[in-house]
């Protein structure tokens, strides 16, 4: 699996704040598995927010032809 | 803002492309089971999101837990189990991994990646569902016929079941475009399985007044017999909105989802459904969903207050009746009147003059709504008719 992973660099202040946080909470193993868990929160979450523009045309357009819009 | 699809994210699991092509080819070597109406339609709402965040057909522990919490095993409420059931015949030397193809109308619908392969008890599931084991109750009936195993797993469809109302169907993706283009923030979602009367549409409004739209979702596919038939549910709304709803606040969609008559637990599920559609407010009215004198008539209400999690409002209205003291449609809550100015609006006094060929007067049915249910050669499932 090493090989599917990259370094990312971030401040170290933050990062003691991150090993503070998995001591107290207990949910992570390592900051890397934090880091990797929010961002993937946050990328999902733009996910959800949506369709791309494209998509969003296309729906438009069906909606439209139906008489919706 | 539409609201936020149930679980935090609209599931998404048609494939479209050349992954397609390629899934469609392999989907023929693979084995296969056949699916009824019922089933393919809660595969293309898996895939389209109706049931966000259900990605397939439950394993078992999310099964136990919708059946005895009513939440799935993450703790997001969810009241009905949406479960596959096969003969053991069907998945002899199937293992968990392995993929199977689901098959409609001897076509390739949808692959799905077995998780797990478990046993049921129909009674149980009846007992907890419908809370009655008795045949004579429709659910139950149709429960109790079902296959002896279950399979749980991720779905992903290849091919949308066949769809007569496509002209009027929108999936989650499209009403939350819908609604977002037409500036709505408020949304009240009304479920129905009937022709509306005047009862239905005082509740409408009176929901409609305080919400910026009102998305009307009649569900299409199997009921039981004497329920009114799809088409002349669709026509008969189509007649009401256009001459008596303003068109810039009402959205009409149907949704292809079984019945399944188990009152205050399948109001909980029609909400969390309206709910990703985007819909905010959910209309649940007298005994929503329920059949003979199973529940009380106002049961689900009482449910809806176990669910302050739900992320969908539920919005109580009483029934409405025509107060000939009052002059005009109210409800309980609103008109002091005794019982002899009360003239009720009954579905089944409704359903009686119908099938006599009689017009309804215009205090219980709108004339365009009736000439549209009139106009039909036979309005009315029948006994032993396959429908959907
Ligand atoms: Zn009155």
């Amino acid at each position: 699996m090493a090989g599917d992973k990259v370094e990312v660099r971030i401040s170290r202040d933050l990062y003691e704040k991150a090993r503070e946080f998995i001591e107290e909470t207990g949910g992570f193993k390592s900051v890397d598995e934090l880091v990797e868990f929010l961002l993937q929160e946050v990328l999902s979450g733009e996910e959800e927010a949506g369709l791309t523009q494209e998509d969003e045309e296309k729906v438009k357009e069906r909606l439209r032809s139906l008489g919706y819009l | 803002m539409v609201s936020r699809p149930h679980g935090g994210r609209l599931v998404d699991r048609v494939v479209r492309g050349r992954r397609r092509e390629r899934l469609l080819e392999e989907a023929l070597e693979l084995p296969r089971v056949e699916l009824d109406a019922g089933l393919a339609s809660d595969v293309a709402n898996i895939a389209h999101g109706v049931y966000s965040p259900l990605e397939g057909f439950l394993v078992q522990e999310d099964y136990e837990s919708v059946l005895y919490d009513m939440r799935l095993s993450s703790d997001i409420p969810w009241t009905i189990p949406i479960v596959l059931d096969v003969d053991p015949s069907q998945v002899a030397g199937v293992r968990e991994g392995d993929d199977l193809a689901l098959f409609y109308n001897g076509r390739p619908l949808a692959l799905m990646r077995v998780e797990e392969v478990y046993g049921w008890d129909r009674g149980e599931y009846a007992e907890r569902v419908f809370k009655t084991r008795d045949p004579r109750h429709p659910g139950v009936r149709k429960v109790m016929a079902r296959r002896e195993l279950l399979v749980g797993g991720p779905v992903d469809l290849l091919a949308e079941p066949p769809e007569p109302f496509e002209a009027v169907r929108l999936w989650p993706k499209e009403t939350r475009v819908l609604f977002e283009a037409r500036g709505w923030r408020t949304i009240a979602a009304f479920q129905t399985r009937n022709v509306p009367h005047t009862g239905h549409e005082y509740v409408q409004k009176a929901a409609l007044t305080f919400v910026d739209g009102l998305f009307i979702n009649p569900l299409v596919g199997w009921k039981k017999p004497g329920d009114y038939r799809d088409e002349v549910i669709v026509e008969a709304y189509k007649a009401l909105i256009k001459h008596y709803y303003p068109r810039d606040s009402v959205v009409f969609s149907v949704l292809r989802m079984e019945m399944r008559y188990a009152g205050p637990r399948e109001a909980i599920h029609h909400a969390i459904v309206r709910k990703n559609f985007g819909a905010t407010h959910f209309i649940v009215g007298r005994d929503h969903a329920g059949v003979g004198s199973y529940y009380g008539p106002y049961e689900a209400w009482d449910l809806f207050r176990e669910f302050p999690d739900l992320g969908i409002t539920p919005l109580f209205v009483r029934e409405a009746f025509y107060c000939r003291k009052c002059g005009q449609m109210v409800n309980e809550k609103i008109c002091p009147h005794p019982e002899e100015y009360r003239v009720r609006i009954s579905g089944t006094r409704l359903r009686e003059m119908i099938k006599r060929g009689e017009k309804p007067p215009e205090y219980m049915m709108r004339p365009e709504v009736a000439e549209v249910v009139l106009s039909h050669p036979n309005p009315f499932i029948e006994e032993g008719e396959a429908q959907g």
